[in-house]
């Protein structure tokens, strides 16, 4: 089975600081790495290859630099990197960014064989959308599986999947058909770390890269900047929680006494959920 | 000249070594520092504190193939270069002292003379078993009465039938209560008087290597001494490939070139606290890091760090093309342990009051160093051999 991770290069966000003086980000000296939600996709993704046979692509889009996380995903045990780098991408956002991986993974899956499964981490650290894998999926018309926590069952003959999903209400369980674009949840497996056996592998490998032209998007008006009408309208830093903290004493306090404080002190600040808990209760 | 761009200077690596390294040697690197953050990282402080050596990390970095790894791969090393060798070093001693000496110890003072000195059946015997961190290896050349001066040392190889008997104690073991393997360093009188090397094995008769206990520094790297109380070995395990003390020098080098880089890294790791901390610190309404005192003592710090990796970098690239001398290395060994004993002791100042927490990183580097400063050659006993170099007399 070939398996496909689309993964990011972002700045190690908990490197970035805030200049206590100027309160500008410094951008400076934070290293890049591969956004860590992509390494629960990568990791899932090699055991689906480690139990079923086949290959590994990880595709990003980035650029010629976005190499050195390709580089770290064959070192973690990915078969094969696809480097898609052009001048034309350059400010795009989640829209011209889905557009462009969409046709990359098109490609991928003509020179490499198509794709049943893509994954991608359930968004970036930089970002934070989570808008270019569920994208992805409507332009590839994938079936899309997003917050996964658990494949639970893979039946590449027949072609279907069954994963648990997390969501606010509970644990979903959900059946779909190959072929299906998956975002992979935080927590849910701990990336293997490869030895000096390969790093060897991974330094020796060679990259493909593609340009707008190699990847077939003849369409340039929707790539890049000309294909971003996101507007970054205002940047701010918003506001610390701590100002919002309470305190709740706790001293000769019994627990149910102490719970009963503590829904008190969140229902002062929000009314409104005091009752619909009490129309809850009421059985409504 | 490149554009005078603010950003195209680095704070943390001035000199731009991350450019000047190969794929491979990047690989590796990256490699060490996972391992170094994942997995050393969050067992040092506790390790430290109570002084507990985990066993478990050679088996960990064997499996990495982190242990000899400048060694061919046929006995289990990777056949990377010793720049790599120093990548690695200086990743593990950004964690922890002991942890690089450890390593140091296994690759440099065990795996080496037994590749370079050894049998082709002692080569086959331990290394790979070595290299995997099956078994745990030391290194027994410094005595209680004997340490700049070796040539002084009193452990004694009489000559038995079928072999020797080795008699004698050997100080400050780095990983000796823990090993199975025992390279050790004796007169043999069959060999009029001069040093040879021999390899022991953990429960032979007379040998035992009793822990040295309440050390200050080094806390989570084991220490012990090795006593040898008429030991009989046979003829394969004297080391056939070296007389006198260029045996013991010939490994001395090449630890002293890891912990060249080593110390770099726990100096790196001081400065890199240093700068958050005062960045972090608010005193008299701005961060500690606003203050003339402050900057200046970071600037002291990057630009030894910068020039001393520098330094390593360019006495590792001579080591690959063969042309490095034990000056060289004297050089490097002694300016980096001595900067980076400097810069940990300058970042445990900064800190202030917390600067004694072992939840900071910085005293625990700092007592670390007073024994990097002085293990495989002193601070001084360098400058010696400078000395001897740059006047022809030697002063010791």
């Amino acid at each position: 089975m070939h398996i496909v991770v689309c993964m990011k290069q972002v700045p190690d966000s908990a490197q970035i600081r805030v200049h206590p003086v100027t309160n500008t980000i410094m951008r400076q000296g934070v290293p890049t790495i591969i956004n860590p939600y992509d390494l629960f996709a990568l990791e899932e993704a090699l055991r689906l290859r480690d139990r079923l046979g086949g290959e590994v692509t990880v595709l990003t889009m980035g650029p010629p630099m976005a190499e050195d996380s390709l580089r770290k995903a064959l070192t973690f045990g990915a078969d094969r990197a696809v480097l898609l780098t052009d001048r034309a991408f350059a400010g795009s956002d989640t829209l011209a960014t889905s557009f462009a991986l969409a046709a990359a993974l098109d490609k991928v899956g003509r020179e490499f064989g198509v794709p049943p499964i893509v994954f991608t981490g359930k968004q970036t650290i930089d970002g934070d959308t989570a808008q270019v894998g569920p994208g992805i999926a409507k332009r590839l018309g994938l079936n899309q599986l997003t917050y996964v926590a658990r494949i639970a069952d893979l039946d590449p003959a027949a072609g279907t999947i069954t994963v648990e999903r997390r969501a606010e209400g509970g644990l979903q369980v959900l059946q779909t058909r190959l072929p299906v674009l998956i975002t992979m949840l935080e927590g849910v497996n701990e990336i293997r770390r490869g030895g000096l056996d390969d790093a060897y592998r991974a330094a020796r490998a060679q990259v493909v890269r593609w340009s707008a032209a190699d990847a077939g998007i003849t369409d340039l008006a929707s790539c890049g900047l000309k294909g971003s009408p996101t507007i970054v309208k205002k940047v701010f830093a918003p506001q610390g929680r701590a100002e919002q903290v309470r305190q709740v004493p706790t001293i000769d306090r019994s627990a149910d006494e102490l719970a009963a404080d503590v829904m008190a002190a969140i229902f002062q600040t929000q009314p409104a959920l005091e009752e619909d808990l009490l129309r809850f209760a009421a059985g409504q | 000249m490149a554009k005078g761009d603010a950003n195209s200077f680095q704070w943390d690596d001035a000199f731009l070594l991350n450019a000047q390294l190969g794929e491979e040697e990047r690989l590796i690197r990256d490699t060490a520092r996972a391992y170094s953050q994942d997995k050393l990282a969050p067992r040092v402080v506790e390790a430290f504190a109570t002084e507990h050596t985990d066993r478990a990390i050679f088996q960990e970095m064997g499996a990495l193939g982190l242990l000899g790894l400048t060694l061919p791969e046929e006995y289990g090393g990777a056949n990377a270069s010793y720049v790599s060798y120093g990548l690695v070093a200086r990743e593990v001693e950004g964690v922890d002292s002991g942890y690089r000496s450890m390593m140091s110890v296994q690759s440099s003072l065990v795996m080496h003379p037994l590749y370079a000195y050894g049998s082709e059946e002692q080569r086959r015997r331990y290394l790979p078993r070595l290299a995997s961190g099956e078994w745990v290896g030391c290194f027994g050349l410094t005595e209680p009465d004997s340490g700049s001066d070796p040539a002084s040392m009193r452990t004694r190889a009489e000559k038995v039938a079928d072999g020797y008997r080795l008699t004698g104690s050997k100080m400050w073991i780095t990983n000796a209560p823990l090993a199975d393997v025992f390279v050790v360093w004796a007169k043999s009188d069959a060999h009029d008087g001069a040093i040879r090397g021999f390899v022991l094995e953990k429960g032979m008769a007379g040998l035992s290597a009793p822990k040295i206990a309440n050390k200050l520094s080094l806390r989570a790297s084991i220490t012990g001494e090795i006593v040898m109380d008429g030991v009989v070995v046979g003829e394969e395990h004297l080391l056939p490939g070296v007389s006198g003390l260029k045996g013991p020098f010939g490994c001395l080098n090449r630890a002293r070139y890891g912990i060249a880089w080593g110390a770099m890294g726990a100096a790196e790791t001081c400065f890199h606290a240093a700068r958050t901390y005062t960045l972090d610190r608010q005193q008299f309404g701005r961060p500690l890091a606003a203050n003339q005192l402050v900057q200046k003592k970071l600037a002291d710090m990057q630009t030894e760090i910068t020039l001393g990796l520098q330094a390593a970098l360019r006495v590792g690239r001579l080591f690959d093309e063969g042309t490095a001398t034990p000056e060289m290395i004297s050089l490097i060994k002694r300016n980096n342990c001595g900067k980076a004993l400097d810069i940990a002791r300058a970042a445990r100042d900064m800190h202030g009051g917390n600067g004694i927490s072992g939840e900071f990183p910085v005293m625990r580097h700092m007592i670390n160093l007073e024994t990097v400063n002085t293990y495989e050659g002193t601070h001084d006993v360098h400058a010696l051999i400078l000395g001897r170099a740059i006047t022809g007399i030697a002063a010791f």
